[in-house]
């Protein structure tokens, strides 16, 4: 594991325009790259040029303008699956994750109330099987399945610790499981899962597996094949890319199996006035005029993530989250939420400080020019789990640095002081 | 600096002493929640036998500092004062809040809760501030009602 040089460093961060803003007189120091993560200029750039240049309709008329934009649009869909490891036809654009595992669930509760097709359909007594560290977008419309259908949510347990090991998955799968949906690393503890291990019980289960990979893609390489698992999803945002989109990942079989949800133009063959007959996977799911400059600024920051290197990023991050998370350990009065010791980590650290709300760690770390997240990070559960309401949480990206991990880490060493606490 | 407006030292004492924790049994408490981030009050308003006065607050909660340090202050100062008159000073404090930094609170009339003015100026900031007065307005509604 090594962190970038200073040179390395800097011409990265020139790439990244928000880094040489001010905050409360301070330059900024971004540690919020886990909720969204900065934007480099060379992807914006092509982005807006892209469509002050070439605006078009996608997939429609014959004129060269809409084939150029069409052609782009396919070209944006391939590379954005081959830098996760997929074919392109199994990548279907979607608002972001969280949309992308409602389009599942929304199959399901789609095909439970026909009954067909089987692996879709869910009936009273079914088991959908999530973690405790789950972020609320890989939990309610797994609820909302379950109070449709009359199935069972049951939960993994994570150790005090943090740790979600597959025998805790394997003590709630049994031979009514029908969903295993868990993250590939928690957006709260920063730990990897062992989602492997996770998605071989779950299929051995017969059940479909469903892995949120919102805080592995980008961080380092992810291969959705590898998980073993039949959906993964993912967000631009989280990727240097823009808002506005994202993607579900599918095994070529099970697209070909899950029913559509949205239905309109461009997804269909034949239409009749009384059926019609629906294209395959990805256009099956994508009914009307798509993301055109999003697909094509994701694809583009994408790219420069490739320049930079995307294990030399990962490296980068891992070292520099060592780092990070050995300084907030040895500030008294603050724990760590996700503490385990001997798991793989991403650069990401959320903690609680004793005596102090997140939202005033939140504000006085601002007032020292440093972006934390505060809240419950959309993880309510399992900050009741491990006995708090909320935490403050740093997460690091490629631009991030040493010396960015040293002044938040003596700005939140200032915390307690300043709020009165001994 | 725009923080140290934020957090002037009598909201920080505040934050520690606070006035008027401890709910008693009976009453029309209030319970409010800010589901941004999770912080809980729950506060009663007593009002003299014609229902004319306050005569106490009592409340409990979790909080930020801003959030603790309202209900501490609004307890000091409401204490005593008409129900009449609490209603005009809440919609004062309220427009205060939402003012984006444009409206301060005078020390003549709010006191200490003057300190408060600055969390107008950070949105994100003024829900914390009002848990407590929404939670006052609600208690009193529901007193009243009982009275009538």
């Amino acid at each position: 594991m090594s962190q970038f040089t200073p040179e390395q460093s800097a011409a990265i961060r020139a790439e990244f325009p928000e880094l040489s803003e001010t905050v409360s007189g301070h330059p900024l120091v971004y540690l919020d790259t886990a909720a969204t993560s900065l934007r480099p200029r060379i992807a914006v750039d092509i982005e807006s040029e892209f469509a002050l240049r070439h605006t078009a309709a996608v997939n429609r008329g014959a004129h060269s303008l809409a084939a150029e934009a069409t052609e782009a649009y396919d070209d944006a869909r391939a590379s954005i699956a081959a830098f996760v490891g997929a074919r392109p036809n199994q990548l279907v654009f979607t608002s972001n994750a969280t949309e992308s595992i409602n389009l599942v669930a929304l199959a399901m509760r789609l095909a439970s109330s026909v009954g067909s097709p089987p692996r879709f359909a869910l009936a009273a007594g079914d088991e959908i099987v999530v973690s405790e560290a789950e972020h609320h977008a890989n939990l309610i419309p797994w609820q909302e399945v379950a109070q449709q259908t009359g199935a069972v949510i049951r939960v993994a347990p994570i150790t005090d610790g943090g740790e979600l090991t597959a025998e805790a998955v394997k003590s709630v799968v049994s031979d009514r499981t029908r969903i295993v949906a868990v993250s590939a690393v928690s957006n709260v503890l920063g730990i990897t899962n062992p989602v492997r291990a996770i998605a071989d019980l779950g299929r051995a289960a017969g059940a479909l597996v469903v892995v949120d990979a919102c805080q592995s893609a980008a961080h380092g390489r992810i291969d959705v094949e590898s998980y073993g698992a039949d959906f993964v999803v993912f967000s631009a945002h989280k990727m240097y890319g823009p808002t506005g989109i994202g993607a579900l990942w599918g095994t070529t079989e099970i697209l070909d199996e899950m029913p559509v949800v949205l239905t309109g133009g461009s997804m269909i063959t034949r239409v009749d006035y009384d059926s019609s007959d629906y294209l395959p996977a990805p256009a099956k799911f994508e009914p009307g005029t798509p993301r055109l400059t999003q697909a094509i600024g994701w694809a583009e920051s994408l790219r420069f993530v490739e320049s930079v290197g995307v294990d030399a990023i990962s490296a980068h991050e891992e070292s520099l989250g060592a780092e990070l998370f050995a300084g907030v350990a040895d500030i008294p009065n603050v724990r760590i939420l996700g503490n385990s010791n001997g798991v793989h980590r991403v650069g990401l650290v959320s903690f609680a400080v004793e005596g102090v709300h997140p939202h005033d760690v939140g504000q006085y770390l601002d007032s020292r020019g440093i972006a934390a997240r505060v809240g419950h990070h959309c993880a309510q559960p399992l900050h009741k789990r491990l006995g708090v309401d909320s935490s403050t949480r740093f997460s690091l990206g490629m631009y991030s640095t040493a010396d960015d991990v040293a002044l938040a880490v003596a700005a939140l060493a200032d915390v307690r002081e300043f709020f009165g606490e001994d | 600096m725009e923080f140290d407006d934020l957090y002037q030292q009598i909201i920080l004492d505040h934050n520690k002493k606070r006035v008027g924790y401890g709910l008693q049994p009976g009453g029309f408490p209030s319970h409010q929640y800010n589901p941004t981030c999770g912080d809980e009050l729950t506060l009663t308003v007593r009002l003299s036998e014609d229902g004319s006065t306050i005569t106490a607050v009592e409340w409990e909660g979790k909080g930020c500092s801003i959030s603790q340090a309202s209900a501490s202050l609004m307890t000091s100062e409401v204490t005593g004062m008409s129900v009449v008159e609490f209603e005009s000073f809440a919609n004062g404090f309220r427009d205060a809040m939402r003012s984006r930094g444009t409206i301060s609170l005078s020390e003549d009339e709010y006191g200490d809760l003057a300190a408060l003015s600055g969390v107008s100026k950070f949105v994100a900031r003024v829900k914390c501030a009002m848990l407590a007065w929404v939670a006052a307005e609600d208690s009193l509604i529901l007193t009243r009602e009982s009275l009538n």
